[in-house]
C-alpha cells in the first residue's frame, strides 16, 4: 500500500499532497516538513530509499523518492510494495505528466494542481496502484479532459479574459520563468 | 430570475480562479497569510451563491489552500453540493476536494450515500470512475456497508476501466466492512482471470494485500497464482505475485520447491531489475523455508548471491548514480536475508561488503554493517573488528560513528560472546572505544565492561588492571565537557575495581585515584558508585595490611578516606551524600579501633562479602505464581458500604469508588479476571513507559549454555596477562594468530600420538562441534556465568499481535468459498445489504438486511411473490417445530456431534463457526487439502509444471467424491472397502446436513420472519437446503475394471479447465483413478496407458512417445488403495467418448513375481466437461436475455424423490449450481471447459420433472440432457 504521495520543490514548498490515510492539516504540514528535511539533505547520487521514518507508519514504512530538477517526488509505502517497482512507478508518473503537459515543469504543477491530481488518480487509487501503462493513463486523462471541454470547462471564456486583464497590472508574470525540464529518462529501468 | 443569472455571471467575471489565486499568493510573499485570509473570505462569499459553477470554482481553490495547510472542513457541505452537480467538470472537483479533506468523522459523509450510489450507476463511465476514486479515499464503515453491493456489481461492469477501479476499491471496503469479504470473494477470484490486464492486475493487487496479512487463508489460491506467474508478462503483476509467494512459502515448504524452477528461469530471463530483485528475494524466502535438508539447492543460493553481487558491485553507466545506489542498497538488504540461513555463501563475499563500508552513502554503509554482524566467526572476528575500528577513526559524522560503535559491540557480544576467543582483546577494544570523542554510547561500553568482567571470571584480573588504569587517567575522559557521554565508563571502571579489588595490584593507588577532588564534577550516580567502591577498596587495603606489624599504611588509608570523603558529604546528590556520610562515620569508627590496635580488616571486608551473579532478563516475570495466590484478589476487604457511609464526610473525592468495588468484588470470576488481564495488557501495550518484554532478549537467555557446557581450556601462559598502560588491541590480533598456530601444531602432534596409541577418545576431546571453526580454542577459561533464573520458571508464551490491527478482522476462512459448491455456503446474514437505510438504522438485525437484499436484484418479482412468501413462512414455521424435535432425537444417537452443536454460538459469527465447520465437513476440507497436496506433489502429472497448475486451478470441485479417496485406510478389510467408504461418507453428509439445519434453526429462532429469501443467491446449494431427510450418499466413483489382483475405480472425470488458455491449447480433463490392491501380494511398476483417439489424448511427459504408458507414481502393498490422476487433452467436448486402456503391473510375492495386465474403458460423458460455476441471478438473467442460446427440453416421468434431492443430484452428478430456487422450480447453471453456458430451468409436479435447457452448443446440450435422463432412470 502507498500511504502518501508528496511532491514538493527544492525549498520544501508543497506542490501536491495526497494522503491515503487521514491526517489533520497541521500534521500533514509537519510530515511534509520532516520529509523534506530528510530528503533534501541527501546527495543526488545516494540511494533513493529512506527507512524507519517515524512520520507516517513506523518501521514498516519506507520513503521512496526521486529528485527531478526542482521537484522531489516522494512516495511513502509499506513493505508490500517493491522498492524498485515504486521507483519505476514514479518514473511512469513523471513521464505521464510530461506527456500531458508537454514538457512539464514546476510551474505546470503550481498552476494546475487539480489536473495533476486527476492524472495521479489514474495511476494510484486509494493507495493502491491502479494502472502502470502510460498510454492507458494518458488516454483516460485525455478522454476526461475532452469531456470537461465539451461541458465548457470550469473557467469559461469571459472569466479568462478578465483574468488576462487583471494580470496586466502585475509586476511580473511568473509564466516566463523557465524552471526547466524535469524529465530525466532512466534507461536502465525497463518501463512496464 | 434571468436577471439573477446575468448578475451571477457578471459577478463571476471578477471571481478569482485557481490560477489567479496561485498567482496572487506568489505576488504576496511578504503578507501571504493576510492575502489568503482575504481570499478565504471571498471564497465564503462565492460559496453562498446559487451558481454551481461559482461554488465549484471556490471549492477548487479550497483544495489548493488545503494543500498549504489550511483547514477547509468548514466547507464540507459545499463540497457535497458540488459533488452532486450533474456536470462532470464540477463533480470531479467536488470529489477531489472530498478525497482530500473528508475522513471518518466528517459528519456530512452520511449525506453522500445516495449521491454516490447514483454516480456509481451513472451511464457515464467517468462519473462512476470519479465516484469510485473519491470513495476509495473517504470510505467509512457505513458507506462500505451500504455500497458494498453496488460496488460488487460494478466488478462485472462491461467497461474494464470501471471493473478495475471497482475491484481495487473492494480492498478498502473489506477493511471497513469485513463482513463483505466472504460474499465478494468468489467474484474477486474470478477477476484474477479477467481478460483485461488492468483488471487482472487490480485483482492481484487486492488479493496480495489481503493475503499479506492473513496468508494462510489464501494458500489454496497458490495454484492459480502459479499459473498467472508463468503466463503473465506484466512486470507489476509478476512482482506482486512473487512477493505474495514469498509470504506463502513459509507456510507450505512444498510450494517453495515448486517455485524454485520458474523463479530461477525468470531470474535468468528478465531484464527488469525490479522483477529480478523480487525473484531473488522470494527464492531466498523459499530457501529459508526449506533450509533444513535441502542440500541440492545450493545452486539456487549461488545464483542468488551471484546476482546480488552484480547488483552490489556493478554500476551501470547509463543509470543515474542514485539508482545504482538503490541497487546496491537492495542487494545488501537481500544478502542479509540469505545470511540468516546460508551464512557460508555470503561470507565468501566479505571483501565486497567491507568495501561497501567505504561507500559515500550512509544507508549503504549501515546495511553493510548489518551484514557484517551476521558474517563474523571465531576466525574472522578480530579482523573484521579491526577494520571497523579503522572506520571509527575515519568516520566524520558522529551519528555514523556511534552506529559503528554500537555495531562493534553488537558483533562482539552476539550470542553470548560466542565468537570471542580472547577476552583480553575485547577488553582492550572496549578501552580503545572510550577514546571516542563525543559519543553518546558511554553507557553501552560501560555495560559491556561490567558484563564481561562479571561473567568471564578468568578475565577479571586483566579487566581490573585495565580499569584501574582508566580510573587513573580519568582526566582524559572527563577533561572535555563535550565528552561527558563517555564518562559513564568510569561508573563501570569504579565498580569493577571495587568489586574485584582482590585482583588489584595496587589498591591504594586506585583508591587514591577514586578520591580525587575532580571526581566531584562527575554526574551523581557515578560519584555514588565511586564512594561505595572506595569503601570496598578500603576494606581490601586493610585486609592486605592484616598481619603487617607496621600499621602505618592502614592508618594512612583511613586518614585518606577521612580527608577526602567530606567532599562527597557536601554533594548535592542525595545518594552520594547519604553513602558518603555513612561511610565516613564508619571509617572514623574504624580509625578509632585501629588506634586501639584492634584487628578490623576481617569485619570490614565482611561488609562486602558475597558474590553477585547476573540475573537473566525477565527472571522476575518468570517466577510462577504460587498456588492459591490470587494476584487480582483483594488483600484487605474493600471498605464496605456502611463503612464508607461512616466516613462520608472524609471521602468526598472518592465517593464513587467504594460503591463500584463492592459488587465487582463479589462477582470476580474467571471471565472477569481474563478480561481484566486483557485490559491490563492493552494498557501496558499503550503505555510507552511500560517496559515490554523484548523477544530478542528472551532468546539470548534460552541460548545461554550452562556453565558445564562450556569447554574448559587451560590458560595459555604464552599470552601475557598484564599489559602495562592502555593496551592496543591490534597486538592481540598478532598474538592470537601465533597462539592459534601453536595450538594447531600441538594438536597435530597430539593427534599423531593418539593415533599411535590407537585410543578411541577422539569424540570426547572437544564437544564443541564440527567445522574448522572449532579448532580455534578460546584463549581463556571462558567461564561465562549463566544468568540466574528462578526455579521452575515458566516458559513464556507471549503472543504479541496487535489487537488494533484492522486486518485482524479480515482473517476469514475463504477456502470453502472458493468453489462455492456445497462447501460452507454464505449464511444469509453474510450477504451484502443492498438498499441502504439511513445511517441511524445501522444496528439493525442482519435478518432485515438479508430481507431487503434479496429484493434488489429481482425487485419486480419480489413484489408479486411477497404475499406468497408471507404465507409460506408461516407454514414453514409450523413444520419446523415438529422437525426440530425429530432432529433433537437424532442428534443423541450421533457420537460426539452433540457437544459440538451445543457449543455453537447463537449468532452466526463467521470466525466462531470455523471449528464446527472443520469437524462437520471433513469431506470438503480433506478434498481441499488433497487438491492442494495433489498440486504440490508433482508426481501424478509428470508433464510440465504449468499443466499441473491448471490441474489444480479448479481443484476444489469434486468435493465429496475425491474426499472419499484419501479417507480409505490401508488396514481396512479389502472386501468391504467400498461399503465402508460409502457409509462413512453418509455419516459425514448427515452431519453436515444437520449442522446446516441447526444453524438455520438457530437463526430462525432469532429472526423469525426470515426465511426463503435465502434462495436469492447461493444458499440453496447441493442439497444443503433446510429440507427434511438427509440426502442419500452420492459418489461419482464407478468401477472401471477389476480382477483378482486389483480393482480400479474411476471418478466420473472431474474436470479442469484453463479458462484463458482453452482456446489455444484445447481443454484438459483430469481423471482420478483409485487403485486398490485386492490380493496378498505387493503390486509395483504399475503403468497406465490409454489408446489415444483423434479427439482425446493422454498427456504424457515431454519426450515420451504417443504410445508410451504413464507410470503410476506409487506401489501398492496388500490391501492398500491409492489414487492417481491423469490428465487428458480433449479437442471437442460436444460428444461423449470412450477410450480403451490397459494397466500393466507386476505382482510380487515372497518368492516370485509375475507380470499382469488389466484392460478397461474410460467413459467421458459430456457432463464431465462441465464445471460447477457459480452464477448470480442478475448475470443469469442477462445471459438468457442475450438470445445466443438455443433451447431444448426433456421430461422425466416417475421421479420419486424430493425436489431438493433432485437438485442435489443434478448438482452433484452433472456439475451444476443452483442460481435461484422458488418453490418447486429452480434455475441452474453450469459452464463447460470451453466456455459454453448451460442453463437449466427445472420444474417438478407430481413425479414429473420437466427440464427446459438452453445452451450455445445444441449437441452438447442434447448429450447432457440425455445423461441427466439416464441418471434419473437409474434410480
Amino acid at each position: 500500500m502507498i500511504k502518501a504521495i508528496l511532491i514538493f520543490n527544492n525549498h520544501g514548498k508543497p506542490r501536491l499532497i495526497r494522503f491515503y490515510q487521514y491526517f489533520a492539516e497541521d500534521l500533514q504540514q509537519q510530515i511534509i516538513r520532516e520529509t523534506f528535511h530528510l530528503v533534501s539533505k541527501r546527495d543526488d547520487n545516494v540511494c533513493n530509499f529512506l527507512e524507519g521514518g517515524s512520520l507516517i507508519g513506523g518501521s514498516d514504512y519506507k520513503l521512496i523518492y526521486r529528485h527531478y530538477a526542482t521537484l522531489y517526488f516522494v512516495f511513502c509505502v509499506d513493505s508490500s510494495e517493491s522498492e524498485l517497482g515504486i521507483l519505476d512507478l514514479i518514473q511512469v508518473f513523471v513521464e505521464t505528466l510530461d506527456k500531458c503537459f508537454e514538457n512539464v515543469c514546476e510551474l505546470d504543477l503550481i498552476f494546475h494542481m487539480d489536473k495533476v491530481h486527476y492524472i495521479l488518480q489514474e495511476v494510484v487509487m486509494g493507495g493502491m496502484v491502479l494502472e502502470t501503462n502510460m498510454n492507458e493513463i494518458v488516454a483516460q486523462v485525455e478522454l476526461q479532459n475532452r469531456m470537461e471541454k465539451s461541458e465548457g470547462g470550469l473557467s469559461a471564456a469571459p472569466a479568462r479574459a478578465v483574468s488576462a486583464v487583471k494580470n496586466m497590472n502585475l509586476p511580473e508574470i511568473p509564466r516566463n520563468i523557465n524552471i526547466g525540464d524535469i524529465n530525466i529518462k532512466v534507461p536502465s529501468l525497463s518501463p512496464f | 430570475m434571468a436577471l439573477k443569472i446575468v448578475k451571477g455571471s457578471i459577478d463571476r467575471m471578477f471571481d478569482k480562479n485557481l490560477q489567479d489565486l496561485v498567482r496572487g499568493i506568489r505576488n504576496h510573499k511578504e503578507d501571504e497569510a493576510k492575502y489568503i485570509s482575504t481570499c478565504i473570505d471571498e471564497i465564503k462569499q462565492e460559496l453562498k451563491q446559487d451558481n454551481i459553477a461559482v461554488k465549484a470554482n471556490a471549492v477548487c481553490k479550497l483544495t489548493y489552500l488545503q494543500m498549504l495547510g489550511y483547514d477547509v472542513s468548514w466547507a464540507a457541505f459545499n463540497i457535497v453540493e458540488v459533488m452532486s452537480s450533474s456536470k462532470f467538470t464540477y463533480k470531479r472537483i467536488g470529489y477531489l476536494a472530498a478525497s482530500q479533506c473528508f475522513h471518518e468523522s466528517t459528519d456530512v459523509i452520511m449525506l453522500t450515500t445516495n449521491q454516490i450510489r447514483k454516480d456509481l450507476s451513472s451511464p457515464n463511465q467517468y462519473d462512476t470512475g470519479v465516484a469510485l476514486t473519491g470513495l476509495s479515499c473517504f470510505v467509512t464503515p457505513d458507506l462500505a456497508r451500504d455500497l458494498a453491493n453496488d460496488i460488487m456489481t460494478l466488478m462485472s461492469h462491461t467497461k474494464p476501466y470501471i471493473r478495475k477501479k471497482a475491484v481495487l476499491i473492494m480492498y478498502k471496503v473489506f477493511l471497513k466492512y469485513p463482513e463483505s469479504l466472504r460474499p465478494a470473494f468468489p467474484r474477486l477470484k474470478e477477476k484474477l482471470e479477467d481478460p483485461d490486464p488492468g483488471v487482472q492486475s487490480a485483482a492481484v493487487n487486492v488479493i496480495c494485500e489481503l493475503a499479506r496479512r492473513n496468508p494462510k487463508n489464501y494458500l489454496s489460491l497458490a495454484p492459480l497464482f502459479f499459473k498467472l506467474m508463468t503466463s503473465s508478462t506484466n512486470n507489476w503483476v509478476l512482482i506482486k505475485i512473487i512477493k505474495l509467494f514469498g509470504a506463502l512459502t513459509p507456510l507450505e515448504p512444498r510450494l517453495g520447491k515448486k517455485l524454485i524452477e520458474p523463479l530461477t528461469n525468470l531470474i535468468h530471463s528478465t531484464s527488469a531489475m525490479s522483477l529480478l530483485y523480487e525473484c531473488v528475494n522470494t527464492v531466498i524466502a523459499v530457501l529459508i523455508s526449506l533450509s533444513s535438508g535441502m542440500p541440492n539447492h545450493s545452486a539456487s543460493i549461488q545464483l542468488c548471491v551471484q546476482k546480488l553481487r552484480i547488483l552490489i558491485e556493478d554500476s551501470d553507466q547509463n543509470c543515474e548514480p542514485s539508482v545504482n545506489a538503490c541497487m546496491k542498497y537492495l542487494g545488501l538488504l537481500a544478502m542479509s536475508k540469505i545470511l540468516k540461513t546460508h551464512p557460508k555463501s555470503v561470507q565468501s563475499h566479505k571483501d565486497l561488503i567491507l568495501q561497501c563500508l567505504d561507500d559515500k552513502d550512509e544507508s549503504i554503509r549501515l546495511r553493510a554493517l548489518d551484514l557484517l554482524y551476521g558474517m563474523v566467526s571465531k576466525k574472522n572476528l578480530m579482523e573484521i573488528v579491526k577494520k571497523l575500528m579503522l572506520h571509527v577513526d575515519k568516520a566524520e559524522g558522529t551519528t555514523y560513528r556511534d552506529e559503528l560503535l554500537t555495531k562493534i559491540i553488537d558483533i562482539c557480544s552476539q550470542s553470548n560472546y560466542q565468537y570471542i576467543t580472547n577476552f583480553e582483546w575485547y577488553i582492550s577494544i572496549l578501552v580503545e572505544l572510550t577514546r571516542l570523542e563525543g559519543t553518546r554510547h558511554g553507557h553501552l561500553i560501560a555495560s559491556q565492561m561490567l558484563d564481561v568482567a562479571i561473567r568471564v571470571k578468568a578475565i577479571r584480573a586483566f579487566a581490573v588492571a585495565q580499569m584501574a588504569t582508566l580510573l587513573d587517567n580519568a582526566h582524559l575522559l572527563t577533561g572535555n565537557t563535550q565528552r561527558n557521554g563517555i564518562c559513564e565508563v568510569l561508573y563501570a571502571a569504579a565498580w569493577i575495581c571495587g568489586e574485584f579489588s582482590e585482583h588489584l595490584e595496587n589498591p591504594l593507588q586506585t583508591l587514591e585515584a577514586m578520591l580525587r577532588p575532580k571526581v566531584a564534577t562527575l554526574p551523581g550516580h557515578i560519584q555514588a558508585v565511586y564512594v561505595q567502591n572506595a569503601a570496598k577498596l578500603f576494606a581490601t587495603v586493610l585486609r592486605s595490611q592484616e598481619g603487617n606489624t607496621d600499621s602505618t599504611t592502614a592508618q594512612e588509608t583511613s586518614q585518606l578516606m577521612i580527608d577526602r570523603l567530606p567532599l562527597f558529604v557536601q554533594s548535592a546528590n542525595l545518594e552520594v551524600q547519604e553513602r558518603a556520610s555513612c561511610i565516613l562515620q564508619l571509617v572514623k569508627y574504624i580509625q578509632k579501633l585501629q588506634q586501639k590496635d584492634v584487628e578490623v580488616a576481617e569485619e570490614v571486608s565482611a561488609l562486602f562479602a558475597g558474590e553477585l551473579n547476573p540475573v537473566a532478563p525477565k527472571a522476575q516475570k518468570k517466577v510462577p505464581v504460587p498456588e492459591g495466590l490470587d494476584l487480582d484478589a483483594w488483600i484487605n476487604e474493600p471498605p464496605s458500604e456502611s463503612e464508607s457511609e461512616d466516613e462520608k464526610p472524609k471521602a468526598i473525592f472518592t465517593k464513587e469508588e467504594p460503591k463500584h468495588s463492592r459488587p465487582r468484588h463479589t462477582e470476580v470470576d474467571e471471565k472477569e479476571l481474563a478480561r481484566r488481564r486483557e485490559a491490563r495488557k492493552q494498557e501496558q501495550a499503550n503505555n510507552p513507559f511500560y517496559i515490554k518484554a523484548s523477544p530478542s532478549s528472551q532468546k539470548v537467555y534460552q541460548e545461554t549454555p550452562g556453565v558445564e557446557h562450556i569447554p574448559v581450556v587451560q590458560i595459555d601462559l604464552s599470552v601475557p596477562l598484564k599489559v602495562p598502560g592502555l593496551p592496543m588491541s591490534d597486538q592481540y590480533v598478532k598474538l592470537e594468530e601465533e597462539r592459534r598456530q601453536k595450538e594447531r601444531a600441538e594438536k597435530k602432534k597430539k593427534e599423531k600420538k593418539k593415533r599411535k596409541e590407537k585410543r578411541s577418545g577422539r569424540g570426547k576431546k572437544h564437544d564443541s562441534g564440527p567445522e574448522s571453526e572449532e579448532d580455534i580454542t578460546p584463549a581463556h577459561m571462558v567461564d561465562i556465568v549463566t544468568e540466574e533464573m528462578p526455579e521452575n520458571a515458566l516458559p513464556s508464551d507471549d503472543d504479541d499481535k496487535d489487537p488494533n490491527d484492522p486486518h485482524k478482522a479480515l482473517d476469514i476462512d475463504l477456502d470453502n468459498l472458493v468453489a462455492t459448491s456445497g462447501r460452507r455456503p454464505l449464511a444469509d446474514s453474510e450477504k451484502l445489504p443492498v438498499r441502504s437505510h439511513r445511517p441511524t438504522e445501522a444496528p439493525k438485525s442482519p435478518a432485515e438486511d438479508g430481507d431487503t437484499e434479496s429484493a434488489a436484484p429481482q425487485e419486480p418479482k419480489k413484489k408479486s411473490s411477497k404475499e406468497k412468501k408471507e404465507k409460506k413462512k408461516d407454514k414453514d414455521k409450523d413444520r419446523k417445530k415438529s422437525k426440530e424435535e425429530k432432529k433433537k432425537k437424532k442428534h443423541k444417537h450421533e457420537e460426539g456431534g452433540e457437544d459440538l452443536l451445543g457449543g455453537q454460538p447463537d449468532e452466526p459469527v463467521v470466525q466462531s463457526e470455523e471449528p464446527n465447520e472443520e469437524v462437520a465437513l471433513p469431506t470438503s476440507t480433506s478434498a481441499e487439502v488433497s487438491d492442494l497436496d495433489f498440486w504440490l506433489s508433482n508426481a501424478p502429472v509428470p508433464s510440465n509444471s504449468q499443466e499441473a497448475a491448471t490441474v489444480a486451478a479448479a481443484a476444489p470441485i469434486p468435493q465429496a467424491a475425491s474426499g472419499a479417496a484419501p479417507d480409505s485406510e490401508p488396514d481396512e478389510p479389502k472386501d468391504t472397502e467400498v461399503e465402508t467408504k460409502s457409509s462413512k461418507h453418509k455419516k459425514k453428509k448427515q452431519k453436515k446436513e444437520k449442522e446446516e439445519k441447526e444453524k438455520k434453526k438457530k437463526k430462525k429462532h432469532h429472526h423469525h420472519h426470515h426465511h426463503s429469501d435465502g434462495g436469492g443467491e447461493e444458499s440453496v446449494q447441493n442439497g444443503t437446503v433446510e429440507e427434511e431427510e438427509p440426502l442419500p450418499p452420492m459418489s461419482n466413483y464407478c468401477l472401471l475394471a477389476e480382477n483378482s489382483y486389483i480393482k480400479m475405480m474411476m471418478e466420473d472425470a472431474d474436470q479442469v479447465c484453463d479458462i484463458q488458455g482453452n482456446l489455444q491449447d484445447g481443454s484438459q480433463v483430469v481423471v482420478s483413478v483409485i487403485f486398490e490392491n485386492k490380493c496378498n501380494s505387493f503390486l509395483k511398476s504399475m503403468e497406465f496407458n490409454v489408446l489415444d483417439s483423434l479427439n482425446s489424448k493422454l498427456q504424457r511427459p515431454e519426450g515420451a512417445g504417443p504410445h508410451d504408458g504413464l507410470t503410476v507414481p506409487f506401489q501398492l502393498p496388500p490391501g492398500v488403495s491409492n489414487e492417481a490422476r491423469f490428465v487428458f487433452t480433449v479437442q471437442s467436448i460436444v460428444m461423449p467418448q470412450k477410450l480403451k486402456g490397459t494397466l500393466t503391473f507386476i505382482v510380487k510375492n515372497e518368492d516370485s513375481s509375475t507380470h499382469e495386465k488389466l484392460d478397461f474403458k474410460l467413459h467421458f460423458t459430456c457432463t464431465s466437461y462441465l464445471i460447477t460455476t457459480p452464477c448470480y441471478s442478475d448475470a443469469f438473467a442477462k445471459l438468457l436475455e442475450s438470445g445466443d442460446l438455443k433451447g431444448s427440453s426433456v421430461r422425466l416421468e416417475g421421479v420419486n424423490m424430493p425436489f431438493h434431492h433432485l437438485l442435489a443430484r443434478i448438482c452433484f452428478h452433472h456439475h451444476f449450481s443452483v442460481v435461484e430456487r422458488i418453490d418447486s422450480c429452480a434455475s441452474m447453471y453450469s459452464r463447460s471447459i470451453q466456455g459454453h453456458h448451460v442453463c437449466l430451468l427445472v420444474k417438478t409436479a407430481d413425479q414429473t420433472v420437466s427440464i427446459d435447457a438452453k445452451c450455445d452448443e445444441p449437441s452438447l446440450l442434447g448429450n447432457v440432457l440425455d445423461e441427466i435422463k439416464q441418471t434419473f432412470s437409474q434410480c
